[in-house]
């Protein structure tokens, strides 16, 4: 199992740990409650270093991103980036991803889940074929996603970039921290605001970084979270989990992400996503949220009134912020409007949900 | 980590304290602290007799859902009303406001059996 460059930190802060994607992550501190919390209300620190990261350079990276992504790079100038997919031939997801374009057409990052490195890895450069210059930096790469509404007040006086008016999904690079070379991001999967904080572990910079957002945080009372908050965070957004939400099976059309498939270009299998699209899916990802007590896991079965099958959980917990039990799924397309009332097999019962819109409030 | 000297454990973790032949039941400091924020208590077997080891409830914490094994063979009497509305009980309070059940026992000599405080402190280390 390998560990980040926060372990220690981790543990010295008395963190749950489990094994995640093959990494050593803090599952919680405090409580994923009191941290969920921590980061609507004020501010909270993810280790998310666990991310992988490859760098494309050279003139044909632009068309390789193109023709690897749903989403357009090409509407990217520097400093710009995009929430994007991978397609396999089927249409299905490879993964979910960012893209950041540090020089327009010559060179960009792409984040990748940490689960999906080396099959994003090897998928990329078999599509490859014009020989764009790939590097996979994720091993020495940091990712620290410092999230919540107080984020970016409590981390202004650590550098001379200015973080509090960054744009949501721009970034900048510069000295944080008197470290040099350091990108921060205003994205982040918790829909709380804030910034994520990209760097090389050189000359201790790690150390050096996390103890300054801490020191810069202590009397603002920003918090270490762990995994637990993050999932609950994202889903309370109706962000989607790779593994969870989607997958190689799923197609983007059908989880909701018709906002990231963009026809202008072609790209793989977008032909037959174009089809799905006029044709009309099948199946639709849905939030919806529990009515008679109980909490909707991921694999439950979902029926209609009559007791047919009609999809399954892919996501579900009690939402801290919101008081109730919440979950995600895929059902047949005419069950997917709002308020349909849909039943969540939970153990031998049948529990009344409704469907609901996203983000869940 | 609390193991009180007066009470009985199991290896999935409920604590016992005997009264007579009534039990009251409820899981352990170490494992109200693996779980996590506890949202949800379910238990809807008041009134049936079981078996030891026979599930007589769940327990539903943020991230995962866990099973209640029942200590010892008996009759279940009654569920605290509390956790109905407050769950989070079993995490402030496991062995006192957050109890779970309340049962008659076929045989108050199988508590005798179960694992004392130093045992139990033994299995989780």
């Amino acid at each position: 199992m390998k560990n980040t460059a926060f372990t220690q930190k981790h543990l010295a802060a008395g963190a749950k740990m489990a094994p995640f994607a093959g990494f050593n992550m803090p599952i919680s501190y405090t409580g994923i409650n009191d941290e969920h919390a921590a980061v609507r209300n004020n501010a909270g620190v993810f280790d998310v270093s666990h991310m992988g990261e490859f760098i494309l350079k050279g003139e044909g990276a632009l068309d390789l991103i193109q023709r690897i992504t749903t989403n357009d790079a090409s509407k990217l100038s520097a400093g710009k980036a995009q929430y994007s997919a991978l397609t396999n031939n089927e249409g299905g997801i490879v993964d979910d991803l960012l893209v950041y374009c540090l020089e327009p057409n010559k060179s960009y990052m792409l984040v990748v889940n940490a689960g999906n490195i080396q099959k994003d890895w090897n998928w990329i450069s078999a599509l490859n074929t014009a020989g764009v210059e790939m590097h996979n930096i994720s091993e020495k790469t940091c990712l620290l996603a410092v999230q919540g509404p107080n984020a970016t007040k409590i981390l202004q006086p650590l550098t001379e970039m200015d973080i509090l008016n960054l744009k949501y999904y721009t970034f900048t690079k510069g000295k944080f921290a008197g470290v040099d070379n350091v990108l921060i991001s205003a994205t982040g999967y918790t829909g709380a605001g804030g910034v994520e904080i990209y760097f090389e572990d050189i000359n201790g910079a790690a150390d050096i970084i996390w103890d300054a957002i801490f020191e810069a945080g202590k009397t603002a009372g920003i918090k270490p979270i762990g995994l637990g908050a993050r999932d609950t965070l994202r889903l309370e957004m109706g962000f989607c989990l790779y593994g969870n939400d989607i997958d190689d099976t799923t197609s983007p059309l059908e989880a909701g992400l018709g906002w990231i498939t963009r026809f202008t270009k072609n790209f793989t299998a977008s032909s037959i996503l174009e089809k799905q699209k006029s044709e009309g899916v099948k199946r639709k990802l849905v939030g919806f949220e529990m009515i008679d007590k109980g909490i909707p896991r991921h694999d439950y079965q979902i029926a209609d009134a009559e007791g047919n099958i009609i999809g399954k959980v892919t996501s579900g917990t009690q939402a801290p912020s919101l008081q109730k039990a919440i979950g995600m799924g895929y059902v047949t397309t005419e069950n997917t409007h709002t308020d349909n009332e849909i039943y969540i097999l939970i153990r031998d019962k049948k529990l009344k949900a409704k469907v609901v819109k996203l983000p869940f409030q | 980590m609390n193991i009180p000297d007066s009470l009985r454990y199991t290896k999935d973790h409920e604590w016992v304290k005997l009264d007579g032949n009534t039990a009251t039941i409820g899981i352990t400091d170490f494992a109200q602290g693996e779980l996590g924020d506890i949202v949800y208590v379910e238990i809807e077997t008041v009134g049936k007799t079981l078996d030891a080891d026979a599930v007589f409830g769940t327990v539903e914490a943020v991230k995962t859902v866990s099973d209640l094994f029942l200590p010892v063979s008996g009759t279940i009497n009654e569920v605290n009303p509390a956790l109905a509305g407050t769950p989070e009980l079993v995490n402030s309070d496991p062995y006192g406001e957050g109890w779970m059940i309340k049962m008659t026992v076929n045989n108050p000599a199988d508590v005798e059996g179960l694992l004392d405080a130093a045992g139990y402190q033994q299995m989780v280390g």
